[in-house]
């Protein structure tokens, strides 16, 4: 009896200290895509993000936790409020950006790159592999060209590698891991789509955008987000 | 932009055409309904070749696996448990990986086609499920017809023909209604899971995704993809139902009513 | 795990593999065979529960509650499970919100829905923002749950309902004329029977629960599929100390094997269970003409 008191004793304390410190912050990754955010060996949640989230909310004092989410639902999870931000690698479109809001970018806009078997394909009458509902499969679907879509970026990546497709088009972070593995090549041509890389928050939620806006703002200024870039290879620097 | 100009641009864009790109902006209910809508050519189009290519492989099958040689039986037997024992989602993974494989091989390239290949697989799969509960049939068609067949004279295949088969017709059709049924479903997979799209010509899921990603409201394409499949899953009921009426046309009143009562065995 | 794993690189094959399986994102696809098991063994009776209360109310006598059942049945089986599952999710979990915001926070005096967000007071959330992770964890599975039962268990009804129509008209006529009431004769007579004819139905259905499976994922629980695919894909030195390349079918291929020998031996047991649920009855045979 004396030990169930004491338990309850220390759940009261516990949710007292949470209603005072503000609530734990859920951050809300896919934890698919290297090296923004991957699942490690040991089962975690690792990656840019993973680095960068953790060393904001240190920053801006919140208490937070990692969530996974499917890429598909990742948006409409939000808004309805399983988790406060969305933390994966989400380009900043004006699309996404009438439908929630974004903290200022924390990486700068990063060019979409080709991933081909030889650097002389013809893209406009060849075949141009993209994950289905991306903006590169929308770019592609506009200039006309042949467009196959998949449903996950491996398959597109493999659709080069076994001759379904003659080219990639992705982020260049996640094709840069790919880059030089079983003969596949980067094409020097780029395609600026896509804006900066922004941690997405919903459009009330304007007090907790302003803290993660500082935060980002502080590891820009002391250059801790330019090292953090540097150390996963994500894009270009500040 | 009116709705019978997005139709007239978007009503066949599934299969090529019509207008070349998605709509981009508005996202209107007309759009959204018109293309899923139009994406439904391919639900169609799959379920209906792989019951039709589907039901004489099934018949094949049946016959198969309570064929008394082991060389029959046994292949049979494997095929049903193998595509039956499985989810859809690991066959089309498995299909396109080894399709691709024939490709490369330099056989048949239109194998990683989802028209051809996933049309394949569906096929292959509605066979299995099928023969299974046309086997489950055949088992229980009466002894007295197979008796009195023979006290006709009537051997062989021509027994087979007139005798047994559509007997076993009219047992199974309740459960392979439902059958039909599940494979329509069941073609929503095609591109979800294994094969790629082209040109952006895809299913009915396809589109509903598109405006589902487009609009980040799943609750408006999604309950109209529903509503198309709630009006397909009608027609199919009232076509089978027509077939069923047909099969049991010999039989007394009383004794069709007996039989639609029998408990329906589902996939 | 093992002493010798700090160094993967220098290891031979069968070490390296070793160490491999038992990695924590190894230990993580373990672990969702224990869910996705657990799952199906939570599922199967809350389906077949919102199956019977269908069947029944699909049966009642009472116009629109008859209405009601049948086209629950009619609506869920005429649509995709993952058209569902697309939007079920979501669609659940706003809809307990708004229920507990109504009764927990009668003077909140904001929109619920303000512009594509939807918000409810701080005490209305499921779970509560406060609790631990692992809660969040529970109440995903739970919602998880409750959308295959809801979508199984229009399947179920529309098998039991045909069971309970394939029970001899005569027997209840019998329980009738013994003096039983119409709830006695149902519960005493009826459903005890219905069950012989209704194992090859459910026998079917838990088919393809196990086959359905895969959709896991749509609902927010990681499943074997999820993981098989995520561990499969190649993967780059940089990010791992077990760096492979297009491991999805050796990995799909275990899955294969996996599914293969879960529904065999359902099916046995399914086999087993109508044998002996037959026995003693003397329909038994007449029925299955």
């Amino acid at each position: 009896m004396k030990k169930l008191i004491l338990s309850a004793a220390a759940l009261a304390l516990t949710a007292g200290f949470a209603a005072a410190d503000g609530n734990t912050v859920r951050l809300g990754t896919e934890g698919a895509y290297a090296p923004w955010n991957f699942i490690n060996d040991a089962g975690e949640v690792d990656g840019f993000e993973r680095e960068l989230g953790d060393e904001l909310c240190m920053r801006a004092e919140l208490e937070c936790t990692w969530v996974t989410n499917e890429w598909d639902s990742i948006i409409p999870n939000l808004v309805s409020g399983n988790y406060d931000t969305i933390i994966a690698g989400m380009s900043i479109t004006d699309e996404r950006d009438e439908v929630i809001d974004f903290t200022q970018a924390y990486t700068p806009p990063d060019p979409s790159a080709y991933l081909a078997m030889s650097t002389d394909v013809d893209l406009e009458g060849g075949v141009i592999a993209a994950q289905a509902t991306t903006i590169q499969a929308g770019f592609i679907a506009e200039k006309g060209w042949t467009l196959v879509e998949y449903a996950t970026p491996e398959e597109t990546v493999a659709a080069v590698r076994n001759g379904e497709a003659d080219a990639v088009l992705a982020d260049k972070s996640f094709l840069d891991t790919h880059n030089g593995v079983d003969g596949l090549v980067m094409l020097e041509r780029m395609e600026a789509i896509g804006g900066g890389v922004g941690m997405g928050v919903r459009e009330s939620d304007g007090e907790l955008r302003a803290k993660f806006d500082a935060a980002i703002q502080s590891m820009k200024d002391d250059g801790t987000l330019n090292t953090l870039i540097a150390k996963w290879e994500v894009s270009s620097q500040w | 932009m009116s709705c019978i100009e997005t139709i007239q641009d978007y009503a066949l864009r599934s299969i090529g055409i019509g207008e070349r790109l998605l709509p981009k902006t508005d996202f209107t209910l007309c759009q959204q309904f018109t293309l899923i809508g139009s994406g439904m050519i391919w639900n169609l189009y799959f379920g209906a070749l792989a019951l039709l290519v589907g039901f004489f492989i099934a018949s094949a099958v049946a016959v198969g696996k309570s064929a008394r040689s082991p060389w029959l039986r046994k292949p049979s037997e494997w095929f049903i448990f193998v595509f039956r024992g499985s989810p859809l989602f690991i066959q089309f993974f498995f299909a396109y990986v080894m399709f691709l494989k024939v490709k490369q091989a330099g056989y048949m390239p239109w194998l990683t086609s989802a028209q051809a290949g996933a049309l394949i697989v569906l096929i292959l799969n509605t066979s299995a499920y099928s023969g299974e509960i046309f086997n489950g049939a055949l088992k229980a068609v009466p002894r007295g017809d197979i008796e009195a067949a023979k006290a006709y004279g009537i051997t062989g295949w021509s027994r087979f023909r007139r005798i047994t088969w559509p007997t076993m017709l009219r047992l199974a059709w309740p459960a392979y209604t439902n059958e039909a049924i599940f494979l329509f479903h069941a073609t929503t997979l095609v591109f979800f899971s294994g094969f790629p799209t082209w040109r952006q010509q895809g299913d009915a899921l396809y589109y509903a995704s598109y405006f589902a990603d487009k609009t980040f409201n799943p609750f408006v394409p999604y309950p109209i993809l529903a509503g198309y499949f709630i009006l397909l899953t009608l027609c199919v009921i009232g076509l089978y139902g027509l077939v069923n009426k047909r099969l049991n046309r010999h039989l007394p009143a009383e004794r069709k009513r007996k039989l639609r009562i029998r408990p329906n065995l589902i996939r | 795990m093992f002493e010798f794993c700090t160094n993967p690189e220098t290891l031979g094959d069968f070490q390296w593999f070793a160490c491999y399986f038992t990695t924590g994102k190894l230990f993580n696809f373990y672990g969702s065979f224990v869910t996705v098991l657990v799952l199906l063994f939570i599922t199967a009776p809350t389906a077949l529960a919102f199956g019977f209360l269908g069947a029944m109310s699909a049966r009642s006598h009472v116009a629109p509650v008859s209405w009601l059942g049948k086209a629950y049945i009619a609506i869920v089986r005429g649509v995709p499970d993952i058209a569902f599952f697309m939007f079920f999710v979501i669609a659940l979990d706003q809809g307990f919100e708004y229920l507990r915001h109504q009764a927990l926070c009668p003077d909140w005096d904001q929109p619920i829905r303000q512009g594509n967000d939807f918000i409810v007071c701080a005490q209305a959330k499921l779970p509560l923002s406060t609790s631990d992770q692992w809660v969040h964890e529970v109440y995903g599975f739970f919602l998880a749950v409750l959308t295959f039962s809801i979508v199984f268990g229009a399947f179920a009804a529309n098998v039991l309902f045909g069971a309970m129509r394939a029970v001899p008209h005569g027997q209840m006529e019998t329980a009738e004329a013994y003096g039983m009431s119409h709830r006695q004769a149902f519960w005493r007579v009826l459903v005890p029977q219905m069950w012989m004819y209704a194992m090859p139905g459910l026998g079917n259905l838990w088919m393809i629960l196990i086959k359905a499976t895969p959709l896991l994922f749509l609902l927010g629980v990681e499943d074997i599929v999820y993981w098989a695919r995520e561990l499969g894909g190649s993967i780059n030195p940089r990010f791992t100390d077990y760096p492979h390349g297009d491991w999805r079918a050796q990995f799909f291929f275990g899955l294969l094997v996996f599914y293969l020998c879960f529904t065999r031996v359902s099916e046995i047991a399914f086999d087993r269970l109508s044998r002996r649920l037959a026995h003693g009855q003397a329909i038994a045979t007449g029925g299955a003409s």
